[in-house]
C-alpha cells in the first residue's frame, strides 16, 4: 500500500501537467525513491536531432534533467515552490538508443537558504550506465528554503 | 545549406539568416515551449540554443570540408525570464580544431546586448 504523505506529489503533479513544453514532450513521472525521482521522457520521431539516425535530440534530454532535478528540489522541499534555474551542464556520455525511452533521475543534494544544488543522470536501463550526465544549481524564488529531514520525505 | 532537425520544428524553430548571412533561429512564443505561465520553459530555450550552436558550427564546417558534430557537453547559463514574445538564438564557434569545436550560443528577445540565456558547448567532429 502507497504512503500518503503531506508534501510535494510528484506522480499527481506529472498527470495533471498535459500543456506546455513538459506536455509537448510527454514527459512523466516513472519512479522514487530515498533522496532521488525518476522521469521519464518517451522515444518520438519527432524529437529527433539527427534524421539519418534516430537519434533523440539534446535539448529533450536537457528538459527532462531540468524537470527531474526540479522534482527533486520540490520533493525536498516538500512542496511545489517557484525556482529559476541559474545553470545546467550536460556531459552527453553517449547517444541514446533509437525508439527506446530515456529515464532521467534526478537528486538535490544540497540546499541552502537561496540555492538549491543538484545532479543527475539520463539513462536506458540502470543509473550506473547512463547516457549523461547533468550538475545544475537553481535559484528559490520564495521564502528562505526549509529543508526536509531525508526521512521525512514523501517515498 | 542546413537542414534543421525535427526537433527544431518540434519547438516550432525556423532558420533565417542574419546581415552577414550566418544562421539565426526564430522561435516564436507557443504552448510548445510554456513552462511556467507567460515564461518559456528552461529546457526549450536550452534546446534551442544547442540548434543555433550546431547550425553554426554546420555553417562554418561547411567551408572547412564538412564533417560529422557530435555533442560532448553544453553548460547553459540562464540569465533572464523568457517572456512571451519571439526568441532570437545565434552560435558563434570560437574555435574549429581538427577534432574538437568550442561553440558559444546566445539567446535574447527584445534586445541583443541583454541576452535571455548564454551556453558554453563542445562537440566532437568527426571528418
Amino acid at each position: 500500500m502507497k504512503r500518503r504523505m503531506p508534501g510535494f506529489d510528484p506522480e499527481r503533479f506529472f498527470d495533471l501537467i498535459k500543456g506546455g513544453h513538459t506536455g509537448q514532450l510527454a514527459i512523466g513521472f516513472h519512479a522514487q525513491g530515498p533522496g532521488w525521482i525518476d522521469l521519464i521522457l518517451p522515444y518520438d520521431a519527432k524529437l529527433v536531432g539527427d534524421a539519418a539516425t534516430g537519434i533523440l535530440a539534446s535539448g529533450p534530454i536537457v528538459a527532462l534533467m531540468d524537470m527531474a532535478t526540479s522534482s527533486a528540489v520540490w520533493i525536498r522541499r516538500g512542496r511545489f515552490a517557484p525556482h529559476v534555474t541559474l545553470d545546467l551542464r550536460v556531459d552527453y556520455l553517449r547517444p541514446a538508443t533509437p525508439e527506446r525511452a530515456v529515464i532521467g533521475r534526478g537528486e538535490c543534494y544540497r540546499l541552502s537558504r537561496s540555492v538549491a544544488f543538484v545532479r543527475g543522470v539520463a539513462y536506458h536501463d540502470a543509473p550506473n550506465d547512463p547516457i549523461a550526465h547533468v550538475a545544475g544549481t537553481f535559484m528559490l524564488m520564495d521564502a528562505p528554503a526549509k529543508d526536509v529531514p531525508l526521512q521525512d520525505q514523501r517515498t | 545549406m542546413i537542414a534543421l532537425p525535427p526537433y527544431a520544428a518540434t519547438l516550432g524553430a525556423r532558420l533565417e539568416r542574419d546581415e552577414a548571412g550566418a544562421p539565426l533561429l526564430v522561435l516564436p512564443f507557443g504552448e510548445p515551449v510554456l513552462g511556467r505561465p507567460g515564461f518559456l520553459h528552461g529546457g526549450a530555450i536550452a534546446g534551442l540554443l544547442e540548434v543555433a550552436a550546431i547550425a553554426a558550427l554546420a555553417h562554418v564546417l561547411e567551408a572547412d570540408g564538412g564533417g560529422r558534430i557530435k555533442p560532448i557537453n553544453v553548460t547553459v547559463d540562464y540569465q533572464r525570464g523568457g517572456r512571451d514574445r519571439v526568441t532570437y538564438a545565434a552560435g558563434v564557434v570560437t574555435r574549429l580544431g581538427n577534432r574538437i569545436a568550442n561553440v558559444e550560443a546566445t539567446a535574447w528577445q527584445d534586445d541583443r546586448a541583454k541576452p535571455i540565456a548564454a551556453a558554453r558547448l563542445n562537440y566532437l567532429i568527426e571528418r
